[in-house]
């Protein structure tokens, strides 16, 4: 044995380091979006989020010298400042576009008609004349500004709660959960009686029943949206939340009477049998013995239902419409991705608000995402 | 009624219902149709005992009959009729319409370079995942961390990913990973979305990333389940510990592997989200999901756009056939 554990050894450092690449390969990408949700818009369009730590250097586009003229002395001078409302440090500046960096900060440039200028580290500058600029074409002001690294909630209030077009979020949220409650609810009870007469109810036809499920397993729901919207339009449902309900416990039903069946078959016969022995119906049987035993395998399929219905675009687009009061969170993403797509901080922070329920009920849950994963897909091969 | 209200009564109709009939439909049958009592009793008793199962699965197959297994045969009718003759019968014309677009024949394309690549790239790297996570004591760290893309929407990857693909004018500084990797190495910014057929695989690498967790989650618990025994004698014929992996394990976990491959080709034929959200299918990216929508919810032609959809059917088949057959020999 000490071979192998010699093996082992030396090995082990490689796997260490290999893992750890993967993990960060892996979790990189959603750290960005993260980072990024929290950088106000300057930064987020100047640098890149894995420098949101260090120091922001950017070019700040010209900015026009202007103020109230006033004497001292001989001279007439303008005063202002380039950063009136951000914490910024001018690290060059110049005049002209083509010499944007011409100047260290606390230089004095000599310009036209005996203009001088000066622009501090801070920002402010000061153009003095020897003859009244009124009514003149004042000089404009190229600089580079370095910012301290700046974090920011205002991006979740802004999507959260303004009522601007990035809004919406807000009320996208409450629809995706609208959506999801009920359609991860309603299949589980219907799923689990079927699931209980297909694993311990002997009758003609139960084989061929259960095949059918898995046969429908994998059917494309894109099959069912033409069908199931005259359907609903003809039953009066047309678009909205009943139909979307309705699809996804339909959608569902496959996996969670798979699912539950699985789990039942393996009950022990015991109970089972020996309740029958004592008289109980199949009903009793069922509430009383089977259904809270099962309890793992349901709250499996829940996880995945709930999962599924968040994050589905598809059925919410075909069944809910795309009208803004009712839209979910992925479809509000969409419309933000065609119609924002380069203003980050608003499509980050978005982003961020759609998966931050499922990664929640994600880590809570793990355990039964697990379990479920393996009784579905292990076992159906 | 406000939607969040309209969702607390329907979960409460929906329960109760649910209860209710399985209750009330039971009682039915056992006290009144056939009550066990009575010159009849064991013949009540035993009816009964043949009707109950389809009381139990009534709901159930009503609902799956409706939402599955009808449309199938409803899209296949409308493929077959043109809806602004008034949904005539026009045989396979939508058919052959569709086979002279070159939409059509792009999204053919793409779809078979997705079903190669993301199924066996999920599943080399959840293997990868998997084997190199069982050996340490961290492991399961490791593990829920690669698994986490499972829980983000294929919208929210894709806003994700879009952000990695980033582009900045020259000059600017880059906010795309991709492009300050580029830029690192002396390359020019790049539009990565819109060059073909690179950006093909740009896309297919959100969905990679997200089905890793998935094949990694399932194959791991397939390596556990290898014997100990077989892999103990390999080690004292000699065998290294690559010979180990590739010809003791991954042989016996066949069955799992082919499993992952097919349930990953499954989410990869009905891949939809991912295209639309990045590119809509501009730039040859176009996927058979994403022209189906197209043609039923922009063109409105839904006899061509039920066609699309036949031929995802048609494509998902032999995986439906092959898991049937599957499921019957392990009842057996």
């Amino acid at each position: 044995m000490d071979r192998i554990v010699g093996q082992k050894s030396a090995l082990l450092w490689a796997v260490h380091i290999s893992v750890i690449l993967l993990v960060l390969v892996w979790v990189f990408p959603t750290i960005g979006l993260f980072v990024s949700s929290f950088r106000t818009s300057d930064q987020i369009s100047s640098s890149g989020w894995w420098s949101a730590l260090s120091t922001q250097e950017r070019s700040v586009p010209a900015i026009r010298v202007a103020g109230d003229e006033r004497q001292d002395g001989n001279l007439y001078v303008v005063e202002g400042e380039l950063f009136p409302d951000t914490e910024a440090n001018v690290t060059a500046w110049g005049t002209s576009s083509r010499r944007p960096t011409e100047f260290q900060p606390g230089d004095t440039a000599e310009l036209k008609d005996g203009w001088r200028l000066t622009v501090s580290a801070t920002g402010t500058y000061r153009l003095t004349s020897p003859q009244s600029v009124e009514g003149e074409r004042l000089p404009r002001i190229f600089s580079t500004a370095a910012s301290p690294p700046e974090f920011t909630l205002g991006n979740y209030r802004n999507v959260l709660f303004s009522s601007t077009a990035a809004a919406g979020v807000g009320q996208a949220f409450i629809n995706t959960l609208t959506v999801a409650i009920p359609a991860t609810v309603i299949p589980i009870l219907v799923a689990a009686f079927a699931a209980y007469a297909l694993a311990w109810m002997q009758f003609p036809g139960r084989a061929l029943l259960i095949a059918a499920i898995v046969g429908l397993l994998v059917v494309p729901l894109q099959l069912a949206l033409i069908p199931l919207l005259q359907l609903h339009n003809a039953v009066g449902i047309g678009k909205g939340y009943l139909g979307v309900w309705l699809a996804h416990t339909g959608f569902g039903l496959p996996l969670a009477i798979y699912l539950l069946r699985n789990y039942m078959v393996g009950l022990p016969r015991d109970i089972i049998e020996s309740a029958k022995v004592d008289g109980a119906t199949d009903f009793e049987i069922f509430v009383k013995i089977v259904l809270p035993l099962s309890f793992p395998a349901l709250a499996s399929f829940a996880i995945f239902q709930f999962l599924w219905t968040w994050n589905d675009l598809l059925v919410a687009l075909v069944f809910l419409g795309t009208d803004d009061d009712t839209l979910v969170l992925t479809g509000r993403l969409v419309n933000l991705l065609g119609s924002r797509g380069g203003d980050w901080e608003i499509l980050a922070t978005s982003a961020f608000v759609s998966i931050v329920v499922p990664l929640m009920v994600f880590f809570a849950m793990q355990k039964y995402l697990v379990r479920g994963l393996l009784a579905g897909s292990v076992k159906g091969g | 009624m406000h939607p969040a209200l309209a969702g607390i009564v329907t979960i409460i109709v929906g329960v109760g219902g649910c209860i209710g009939y399985f209750y009330f439909s039971n009682l039915f049958i056992d006290k009144i149709l056939f009550p066990a009592k009575g010159p009849n009793i064991s013949r009540n008793i035993n009816r009964a005992n043949m009707i109950r199962p389809w009381l139990f699965l009534f709901p159930a197959l009503f609902a799956l009959g409706l939402y599955l297994a009808y449309p199938v045969f409803a899209t296949f009718w409308l493929s077959l009729t043109d809806r602004d003759a008034g949904g005539a019968f026009v045989g396979f014309d939508n058919y052959s319409q569709m086979m002279t677009e070159p939409k059509f024949w792009e999204a053919i394309r793409n779809n078979m370079l997705w079903l190669i690549v993301v199924p066996a790239m999920s599943t080399a790297f959840g293997l990868l995942a998997a084997q190199l996570t069982d050996r340490i004591t961290w492991g399961n760290f490791a593990k829920s961390l690669i698994f986490m893309p499972m829980a983000i929407s294929f919208v929210g990857a894709s806003v994700i990913w879009k952000l990695i693909y980033d582009t900045r004018p020259e000059g600017q500084d880059q906010i795309g990973v991709l492009n300050a990797i580029w830029l690192y190495f002396g390359g020019e910014p790049q539009t990565w979305l819109t060059i073909t057929p690179w950006n093909n695989f740009l896309l297919m690498l959100v969905l990679i990333w997200i089905q890793t967790g998935f094949a990694m989650v399932i194959l791991s618990a397939a390596l556990r389940g290898v014997p100990e025994d077989t892999v103990e004698a390999a080690i004292i014929d000699g065998a290294n510990p690559f010979q180990i992996f590739f010809k003791i394990k991954i042989p016996q976990i066949m069955g799992t592997i082919v499993v992952v491959w097919t349930t990953i080709t499954i989410v990869v034929l009905k891949v939809f989200d991912i295209v639309l959200a990045m590119t809509n299918g501009q730039w040859e990216t176009q996927v058979l999901a994403n022209y189906m929508y197209d043609k039923l919810f922009r063109a409105f032609d839904w006899g061509v756009g039920s066609a699309s959809a036949m031929i995802i059917m048609l494509l998902v088949s032999p995986i439906l056939v092959w898991n049937v057959y599957n499921a019957r020999k392990e009842m057996r």
